[in-house]
């Protein structure tokens, strides 16, 4: 919302700055984005009178002038502008100072040997325009010496307010002048409209079919004006807010517009036929609006009818086929009320934004409907001429005035403002609230245009705001009974532990987005209808990811693009696996691309090759144990899902049913669809499923138990077909003897030359803890003997010689 | 007399040439083997008269000691050359470089610490943290937090929406953390502490504007908090945030429809020479939005607002993460551009605790 600051002392008279009173408005609630204040940016730029001007003795377009300033000795200049000549006034600029146009800091300066102190500007010098004809030329009578700006009409501020949605009546000069004045930084003016009596009936008849959408309609003809360009004034000041002017009658409503945030519309009477109807549009009725584009309606459109069709889009546009032009004699004024729902429908689902709608869906203030026409009525006769109608009015004026039961001590329990009685009486009346009673609970009904209050909260903030926000006592916060009690629940612990350990195995965290294409997603288990986007913002970002897999792996291809291809990326964040709640599961991903190894990436002096599963594995088991799995209660299931190479991925288990995390190569057929560069190893942990650990009653932990016993370590060779899984044999190995056998580690694994095909060696250490007295080696071979049996018959392998 | 001299001339001759291990045994061997030539003269002395053996015994055995010392100087001497020759077969290249730690080159991306912090700080002050779906209702994201149907707050949002079920409800992104606020006050008895942070997202997008976003909510509900420790809870996170002693801070009245008093807030800071300083300057800049819980809010999470009162404060992580880390743009924050994130992000162990200091 832009206006000037003459405009806003038109309705507040005060004698403070432009700095105050933006400064105010910000503080009252109603920012101020941008000040623009032409008279201080071109201060430096004064009237100037040209003595004398000649040829520069070294160039032929350049001439010399002395230049009377206005204070003092006269001084000479160099200027090239071909319109420079003696006598004239012009705009001079001192050294020193900032020419807007050029960017550059006005030097004293010789140019081809002749001093110059100073300039005469051109219009875009000074960033005004962008004329560059010449320098600009003043009237003879032009006062020497004082500040250009004042002179060009360019001395009235400008300020642009941020104007929340909820203070529709700040959207008219007017209201803000009303703020203002409750603060006390000024007096609001009256600014009552005095009717103005009609001089015949109205002879357009007004019908309204649909009271819903549009509860009252105001109208009224003014026969015989003239319309034209409007004065310069109001030019002057539609231009200062960024309007164009286009004739009187036009510029009229949108003076109202602004001033009062009442919006009007005016119909060229003998392009009416007939009465005017409010209905809902047929669909497929169109209109050619006023900014020139046709629309097609629908029914659930408001539009102003007459016998030739429709008009008018209600609160939005008007026509163009009835609108007012130069040749207009008769206008028919319109001031209605408007759904302010149906508005906002309406100017989404057809794209137009104006300043009608912006105000009817933020809702105007009923009561001024007809006031509202009777301000236009009397600016109309000011600048046009013309014999007014009396006003017709469909439909009936809703009654406002809610009534508030207020208790005084309301704005210390919410805000925590001491105030005193007197001073919350005088804000809410100033604000056109009226306050009766004198108990410790007021009424206070609200005025017509603050539709936006409905309780006692609304008027603390309106209490607050006024008085200051800095009058409300910075109030120490008490820790509560919460205090020094942990307050992460256990997913959110395991997220973080999930992070540091990934981080720590020398993997940097991404963030990727939450949605992913359509075809990515299908690849990894989602892509399902209630996981599409509606309106997605690009194609490739139209689906909420099933997995975090496909927004890593593209990642770590555009960092291989950019010349880095080995690096390990993780993220910890939400999948979808449906649209409920219950749906999304936090997946901890960790993905190593090219050399990119826990002990090292890339080429290095000590060897080390690509990726591969067991890394994968690895960090999948780091963040598990990170989490608090105990990592020997998990089992390893070869094989995984679709999108991992089927005989290098696995799945970390508990029991058969809960799948913790998978792990493995990329599918070369993953690769290729996601149009990317193995080797990439990836691991996916889901910290939902990861179960809760019991609570205990002490944390004292277990006590410790020492064997007195040396431990005792057997190797055993065994020959196995190459299907056979290690960890059937340390199973069976760990399953020989519960009680003796601590710990089985795989030491060697050999296949090739030497070994039978179809057959691999693999190599245990076994680790013997006797708890109860020292092994004799007879003892020690018959659980060594029990080992290799064991683990033949549940694996049929042999022992080697 | 003369052999004995003539045997250790020999002896220690021959040990002082012997140029390995396996020589000098050899010579010890002949000498004092078992029948080494010492060993068979010691053996003599049994059948010595005692004078002869007095005259002869320290003889013997005066040859047999200086010998077997020498042979044991003469073994030192060899094991030390060895050693030393060892030594200089070992030697490797010491300056070689060695591969990056693991805990160097891992990192953390600065919304995790950022979120790491805040928890540290609220935690302190006796808040939880709440979460909620990402997929969200329009009850939840815009009904319950007092929205009216068609109003034009609602198109602020730019809300990323999914298509309408046969039963007509059309699903959302939440564009904003606030569902959680309703949904903790749907689940918890007041007193409430929380802080909500997570993702959200709005379909907007350029050089400040992400798709997708992360907030961090505040919210109190109990009968007695008030605007004046809303103030004083921020002003001290600010401080704690920005790790200064002293912030000035502005609270100017504002809109928010789940609010009523609705403020924004301003910080001052100083923004001469291209990067922010907190605590000092003359430049306003506007890093949250928060109220008192709408009374209407309240209501739909069946409280009466006549018993209960509190606070709400909103605010974005990557941008309070780009004000104090210094990042221009907010758009790289989801590239996982490597060079972006090794150069923003954290070490692993670089736990922010109020401590140890939230950042080094």
């Amino acid at each position: 919302m832009k206006f000037t600051l003459s405009w806003l002392k038109e309705h507040l008279e005060t004698d403070s700055s432009l700095d105050e009173i933006a400064d105010k408005l910000t503080m009252i609630g109603l920012e101020v984005e941008r000040v623009e204040d032409k008279a201080r940016e071109l201060a430096p730029f004064t009237v100037a009178r040209v003595i004398s001007a000649e040829k520069h003795p070294n160039a032929d377009k350049l001439k010399v002038c002395m230049v009377e300033t206005g204070d003092g000795q006269p001084v000479q200049v160099v200027c090239g502008a071909p319109n420079a000549r003696a006598g004239m006034m012009a705009v001079f600029a001192r050294p020193g100072t900032h020419i807007p146009g050029t960017g550059l800091d006005l030097k004293v300066g010789a140019i081809r040997g002749v001093e110059s102190h100073g300039m005469l500007v051109s219009a875009r010098e000074m960033g005004i325009s962008d004329d560059h004809q010449g320098i600009i030329e003043l009237p003879a009578n032009a006062p020497l010496g004082k500040p250009f700006a004042a002179i060009a009409g360019l001395d009235d501020p400008v300020l642009d307010v941020a104007v929340t949605p909820n203070r529709a009546d700040c959207l008219g000069v007017h209201g803000i002048a009303r703020d203002l004045s409750a603060t006390q930084l000024g007096k609001l003016k009256d600014d009552t409209v005095k009717p103005i009596k009609g001089e015949f009936p109205c002879p357009v008849a007004v019908k309204i079919e649909e009271p819903s959408l549009c509860p009252a309609f105001a109208l009224r003809l003014v026969r015989g004006v003239k319309n034209g360009p409007s004065p310069e004034w109001l030019q002057r000041r539609l231009r200062a807010i960024g309007l164009r002017p286009i004739n009187a009658l036009v510029d009229i409503t949108n003076l109202v517009t602004f001033d009062r945030a009442r919006p009007l519309h005016v119909f060229d009477a003998a392009k009416v036929k007939g009465g005017l109807v409010v209905r809902r549009a047929k669909k497929g009725e169109t209109l050619l609006a006023l900014d020139g584009r046709s629309y097609e309606f629908d029914t659930d459109m408001c539009v102003i009818a007459d016998e030739n069709g429709v008009e008018s889009l209600s609160g939005i546009m008007g026509g163009e086929a009835s609108g007012c032009s130069e040749a207009t004699t008769d206008v028919l004024i319109e001031s209605a009320l408007w759904n302010p729902a149906n508005i906002a429908q309406t100017g989404r689902k057809l794209g137009i934004s104006s300043d009608a709608r912006f105000r009817f869906e933020r809702g105007v203030d009923p009561a001024f409907t007809v006031p509202g026409l009777e301000f236009a009525t009397k600016l109309v006769l000011e600048l046009c001429g013309g014999k007014p109608s009396e006003i017709v009015l469909a439909g009936a004026i809703p009654d406002g005035g809610r009534v508030i039961d207020f208790p005084l001590a309301e704005a210390r329990r919410l805000a925590g403002l001491e105030t005193k009685v007197g001073e919350i009486k005088r804000v809410l009346t100033a604000l056109g609230f009226i306050v009766a009673g004198s108990g410790e609970t007021v009424k206070v009904a609200a005025p017509s245009w603050r539709g936006d209050v409905e309780g006692k909260a609304d008027l603390v903030e309106e209490i607050v705001r006024i008085l200051g926000l800095e009058r409300v006592p910075l109030t120490p916060f008490e820790r509560g009974e919460n205090g020094l009690r942990p307050v992460l629940t256990a997913l959110q612990r395991r997220t973080r532990a999930a992070k540091r350990a990934l981080a720590a195995s020398g993997l940097v965290e991404a963030v990727t987005w939450s949605f992913i294409s359509k075809k990515q997603a299908e690849l990894f288990g989602g892509g399902g209808p209630e996981l599409a986007l509606a309106n997605p913002i690009a194609t490739d970002l139209s689906d909420m990811r099933p997995s975090l897999v496909p927004g890593l792996a593209l990642a770590l291809q555009r960092n291989a693009d950019r010349g880095y291809p080995d690096i390990a990326l993780f993220e910890v964040g939400q999948i979808f696996t449906g649209d409920r709640p219950q749906d999304q599961l936090v997946a901890a991903t960790a993905m190593r691309r090219g050399a990119a190894k826990a002990s090292g990436a890339g080429r290095h002096w000590s060897g080390l090759g690509a990726v591969d599963v067991f890394d994968a594995k690895a960090d999948a088991l780091t963040t598990l144990a990170a989490c608090g799995m105990a990592i020997d209660k998990l089992q390893i299931i070869a094989g995984g899902p679709s999108y991992l190479h089927p005989g290098r991925s696995g799945a970390i288990q508990l029991g058969p049913k809960i799948v913790l995390a998978v792990f493995g190569e990329l599918h070369p057929a993953t690769l290729e669809a996601l149009g990317i560069e193995g080797p990439l190893a990836v691991s996916e942990v889901i910290l939902d499923r990861i179960p809760a650990a019991k609570t205990k009653a002490s944390k004292a932990k277990a006590a410790l138990v020492l064997s007195p016993f040396q431990p005792v370590l057997r190797d055993f060779a065994f020959l196995v077909d190459r299907g056979v899984a290690a960890a059937e044999i340390i199973h069976a190995a760990k399953g020989a003897d519960k009680n003796l056998v601590a710990a089985v580690d795989v030491f060697d694994l050999y296949e090739g030359k030497e070994i039978e095909a179809g057959k691999k060696s693999i190599a245990i250490a076994v680790t013997l803890q006797p708890r109860e007295k020292t092994l004799t080696d007879a003892e020690i071979d018959t659980v060594a003997g029990k080992i290799v049996e064991e683990v033949k018959k549940r694996t049929g392998a042999v022992l080697r010689a | 007399m003369a052999d004995f001299k003539k045997l250790e001339a020999e002896l220690l001759a021959a040990i002082t040439a012997a140029e390995d291990d396996t020589r000098l045994e050899t010579i010890r061997v002949a000498a004092l083997g078992k029948k080494g030539s010492i060993s068979e003269l010691l053996k003599t002395l049994g059948t010595m008269t005692p004078e002869e053996r007095k005259q002869e015994g320290p003889m013997i055995n005066g040859l047999r000691d200086r010998v077997s010392e020498a042979i044991t100087q003469k073994r030192d001497t060899l094991k030390r050359a060895a050693t030393a020759e060892r030594l200089v077969a070992d030697k490797v290249d010491v300056t070689l470089p060695l591969r990056a730690s693991a805990l160097l080159r891992g990192h953390i991306h600065p919304v995790s610490q950022v979120i790491d912090e805040i928890t540290a700080i609220f935690a302190d002050m006796g808040f939880s943290i709440a979460e909620g779906p990402d997929i969200e209702t329009d009850f939840y994201n815009f009904t319950a937090l007092n929205f009216p149907a068609g109003h034009p707050a609602r198109e602020m949002h730019d809300t990323f929406f999914f298509n309408p079920k046969p039963d007509g409800e059309r699903k959302l992104l939440r564009t904003h953390t606030s569902p959680v606020q309703i949904r903790t006050m749907e689940s918890v008895k007041p007193p409430i502490r929380v802080i909500t942070p997570g993702r959200t997202y709005r379909c907007d997008s350029d050089q400040t504007h992400t798709p997708m976003f992360h907030q961090v909510e505040g919210l109190v509900i109990d009968k007695t908090s008030h605007l004046g420790h809303l103030k004083w809870i921020l002003e001290e996170f600010c401080k704690a945030f920005f790790e200064v002693p002293s912030v000035k801070m502005r609270f100017r009245p504002s809109f928010f429809p789940f609010t009523e008093p609705s403020l924004e807030v301003d910080i001052q800071c100083d923004r001469r020479g291209g990067e922010i300083r907190f605590g000092e300057g003359n430049d306003w800049l506007e890093i949250l939005g928060c109220g008192m819980v709408h009374p209407n809010v309240l209501r739909n999470c069946k409280l009466d607002p006549n018993e209960y009162q509190g606070f709400a404060w909103g605010m974005g992580i990557d941008r309070i993460a780009m004000l104090k880390y210094g990042m221009p743009d907010l758009r790289p924050f989801f590239e996982a551009d490597v060079r972006w994130l090794e150069h923003y992000g954290f070490r692993p162990l670089d736990f922010p605790t109020l401590a140890g200091g939230l950042s080094e």
